[in-house]
């Protein structure tokens, strides 16, 4: 850090040359935080080591009384022989309303899928194993994903969920993604940017351009999903592998809080909060205070370095 | 009024040619009318004269007789879409519209482009789309076709049901071809003539509540080039591909489609040049100042003027050369068979130095940071000064390097024929390791976020260039040695089971694959819209990068190994026919 810093002392006032001529062309002013980090991020070598953080939130709302969304959030590093590398897995699951056992369908999701790859993950995880896995983060994220399917088949027939897991390993987020709950990334300068598709039919309606977001927004059959985890004989999960977004934030979230804060007020939420915590707390009190029709879960991860 | 012939070229009395020649007999009395007419008639020729693309009937003569006109065109084997519609009994299938759609924007993209000023079709519309032969789309019947001046309005012409409501006030843009392309789907897919309902109806009778079978995907993509106002309509024709070609990844109409067999044009591709060897190559060429620089299996390495294939010098090694030569600062370093190294200069083709390895060479050279890297059979990767040309360090692997090391923030990346992958820092040191199950011949091509590259156990691989992680694996028919190639999210690469694959980057799903005779060992390279790959069968093929079709192929007279170079509109490939080939790109 130290280096870094004279580094950037250097570049700041190093090269001046002749700072009264370089007065009459230019005003200079302090740096921003926002311009001091950008520079960080550019300076920085990209095998630096990197830090991953993150908090979570949960509530039931104000008219519901069962909680049916499920949350898992788990934050390690992994040693390796290239250093120690940053591991996350991230899941939302909302148990379907109107289907008996939602919360049983939510849970054996969670456990089903995070149990499979931290199985996977454990020779890596808990013992120094230097050969290579045979298979690849897509894989098994599909592999867990279909595991899930059948273990709440078994386990609560006829129920059903939404699932939208994060697997960071380094820099690479491979999302696994079944009905409307979200990722998004969220970026320092205000913008949000889905990263998934709802599966829902409110969205397909959407995206034919036969009802308007306004309209949408007001839709009578917002929760009828076309997807969903538990539903149906073949289950086609997207699966994909994204880069982390440096400076930036991967958010997580069932419907109950995307469905009823705006855009605007979740970035704001997540960039104007002191620390990832109070960013979930925000976030699940504008829930409320919008109304809470719904179970609340929210999920806020961040690399930092 | 006018009437088509089919006919057959004399010229070539020996074989049978077949032409369409396209009649019109001018019967307007008044002698001004006339001469318009005829003009008009000469300009739809001067303007097919000028095009060059696959779906566009190539003119071969026009002329005119008393008081008729004659258009001398390239006769297609086929149907037109209306004939097409009208003789199925039940709708059409999604994927073959939806491929013949994604043509149709190919070739109106091309029109739009046109330069000075835009082509404006003006007459999409099923009669005036002819499925030929091979399947492939020809667009037909130009004679309405308008250069566009951007500000002028023309007079309406087109044909009323798929012509869009500006067009009815006189004007004709880019959009307006979109949507009749829109109207054209649209008739195709629901059998609804839009000539027989108001017009501008087509959201009354939406796809799918007609045709159930159509995917909302491909329906919203209709509906959009269906818009009432142009600014709501796709921005351009290379948009509106996209969204159609979003819909065939989404629906797995292009996969569906299967391979193509049969060339569209075989015999039209003639090379502009050839030079030939003394013995096969296996390698791979490179340019450098109009200068082509080319290693035979006979030794040498050529250089040869890129323009006509004129000899300029040649440089004998003591083996046989089948890789690729790097060019730095008017030097060409190229590996051989004799161990060695040469780093030799462009001009004059003398030898500057040359650097021993301790068995032949068949990786090439890769130059970056000051050093040249090059694996070698004699199991290390060695890094050497590129002013010395001394070694700083070499890195001992498993088995031989054939793979051409790939250099990306400060670490070598290379694979060798044990299967084992390494990653080594700039002072030689491993920063990680992946193993595959069998070699890793194949060259390894890179984004910041992901490294690719093919191995001898069948496997495209996408790992983590940071630390070794596997992100996907896409199981190929077969073995591979095949390097990939990157573009719009997508990778392309060859396999031995004879395809060309093109897999998503997101999501590794297969987004097409194209069929050729033999393995492909050789490498595809990209080119402006085209994909360029040789294979063992001796073709050199040239696909349409983003669905696969096949362009054209050309036949060498033995198997190609080797990566074609695509250069200022050319294209280079070796053959072990012995012979350098340049064709147009």
């Amino acid at each position: 850090m130290d280096k870094f810093f004279r580094r950037l002392l250097g570049w700041l006032f190093g090269t001046k040359q002749s700072p009264d001529r370089a007065q009459d062309v230019a005003n200079t002013a302090p740096l921003t935080e926002q311009q001091i980090q950008t520079i960080v991020n550019n300076q920085n070598p990209r095998f630096d080591l990197q830090q991953l953080i993150s908090s979570c939130g949960q509530s039931v709302g104000k008219q519901r009384e069962l909680n049916e969304d499920s949350l898992l959030a788990l934050t390690t590093t992994m040693a390796g022989n290239s250093g120690n590398l940053p591991f996350g897995l991230y899941i939302v699951a909302d148990g379907m309303g109107g289907h008996q056992f939602g919360e049983v369908a939510s849970n054996a999701a969670i456990r089903t899928v995070a149990g499979y790859v931290l199985r996977k993950f454990h020779p890596y995880l808990f013992h120094v194993k230097t050969d290579t896995m045979d298979e690849s983060f897509q894989e098994i994220m599909q592999a867990a994903v279909s595991e899930a399917q059948r273990a709440i088949q078994r386990e609560a027939p006829g129920s059903g969920t939404t699932l939208t897991a994060a697997l960071v390993l380094g820099q690479q987020i491979t999302i696994a993604h079944v009905g409307d709950s979200r990722a998004y990334f969220v970026y320092p300068d205000g913008r949000i940017e889905p990263i998934t598709r709802d599966h829902s039919l409110v969205k397909r309606l959407e995206e034919l351009g036969h009802i308007t977001p306004e309209e949408a927004a007001n839709y009578p059959h917002r929760n009828v999903l076309y997807r969903a985890l538990g539903q149906g004989e073949i289950l086609d999960p997207d699966i994909f592998t994204l880069g982390f977004p440096q400076p930036g934030f991967l958010m997580l979230c069932s419907d109950g809080l995307w469905g009823v804060v705006s855009e605007q007020d979740l970035v704001r939420s997540v960039v104007d909060a002191p620390n990832l915590q109070r960013a979930c707390q925000n976030l699940i009190s504008a829930a409320n205070t919008a109304g809470g029709p719904d179970n609340i879960s929210v999920i806020i991860i961040q690399l930092i370095g | 009024m006018g009437s088509v012939y089919r006919a057959r070229d004399m010229h070539f009395p020996n074989v049978t040619k077949l032409v369409a020649v396209k009649e019109m007999i001018n019967t307007a009395p008044d002698p001004l009318v006339r001469e318009t007419i005829v003009q008009n008639f000469e300009r739809e020729a001067n303007l097919l004269a000028t095009l060059h693309h696959a779906s566009i009937p190539r003119i071969y003569d026009y002329f005119t007789l008393d008081s008729r006109s004659y258009l001398v065109l390239e006769f297609i084997h086929g149907k037109d879409v209306e004939a097409i519609i009208n003789e199925t009994s039940g709708f059409l299938p999604e994927p073959q519209v939806l491929s013949w759609a994604i043509d149709l924007c190919d070739v109106l993209d091309y029109l739009h482009r046109h330069k000075p000023d835009p082509i404006i079709f003006r007459d999409m519309k099923p009669s005036n789309v002819m499925i030929n032969h091979n399947g492939s789309v020809m667009l037909v019947d130009f004679g309405i076709a308008k250069t566009f001046q951007s500000g002028i309005k023309g007079t309406m012409i087109g044909t009323e049901g798929y012509s869009p409501p500006e067009q009815y006030r006189g004007e004709a843009t880019p959009s307006a071809d979109l949507y009749a392309l829109g109207a054209t789907i649209h008739h195709a897919l629901t059998r609804r003539d839009p000539r027989l309902e108001p017009p501008f109806s087509f959201a009354e009778r939406p796809l799918r509540r007609i045709n159930s079978a159509v995917s909302s995907d491909l329906e919203a993509v209709v509906n959009t080039a269906l818009e009432y106002s142009p600014e709501s309509r796709f921005r351009s024709a290379a948009d509106m591909r996209q969204a159609l070609m979003a819909v065939a990844r989404k629906t797995g109409a292009l996969v569906n489609m299967g391979p193509r067999t049969g060339p569209i044009v075989s015999s039209g591709v003639k090379p502009l040049w050839s030079f030939k060897c003394e013995d096969e190559i296996r390698g791979t060429p490179a340019i450098f100042e109009g200068t082509l620089f080319i290693g035979s299996y006979d030794n040498n390495l050529y250089a040869l003027s890129a323009a006509d294939g004129t000899f300029q010098w040649k440089y004998p090694t003591d083996g046989g050369i089948v890789s690729r030569p790097a060019l730095f600062e008017g030097n060409v370093f190229i590996g051989s068979e004799d161990r060695r190294l040469h780093v030799v200069s462009a001009r004059s083709g003398k030898v500057v130095w040359t650097y021993y390895t301790n068995a032949p060479i068949r990786s090439s050279p890769r130059i970056a940071e000051g050093h040249i890297f090059i694996g070698s059979d004699d199991n290390y990767l060695h890094a050497i000064n590129l002013n010395t040309g001394r070694m700083a360090w070499k890195f001992e692997t498993a088995d031989f390097v054939r793979s051409t090391p790939f250099v990306m923030n400060e670490l070598v990346y290379a694979g060798c024929e044990t299967g084992d992958y390494y990653a080594v820092d700039f002072r030689g040191e491993l920063k990680w390791r992946f193993r595959a199950k069998r070699a890793i011949t194949s060259s390894t091509v890179a984004t910041p976020q992901t490294l690719y590259f093919s191995s001898l156990d069948g496997t495209l691989y996408a790992l983590d260039p940071r630390n070794g992680w596997v992100i996907w694996r896409f199981r190929l028919g077969k073995s591979s040695i095949s390097t990939p190639c990157i573009m719009d999210e997508m990778v392309f690469v060859g396999a031995a089971d004879g395809f060309i694959y093109a897999v998503d980057t997101k999501s590794s799903k297969e987004v097409w694959r194209f069929r050729t005779e033999h393995q492909v060992n050789g490498s595809p390279v990209i080119y402006k819209d085209s994909l360029y790959c040789g294979s063992v069968d001796g073709n050199l093929y040239c696909l349409e990068y983003r669905t696969g079709r096949l362009r054209w192929k050309f036949g060498t007279e033995g198997p190609i190994t080797g990566t074609p170079l695509a250069y200022n509109d050319i294209v280079y490939v070796g053959s072990t026919d012995h012979q350098i080939y340049a064709l147009l790109a």
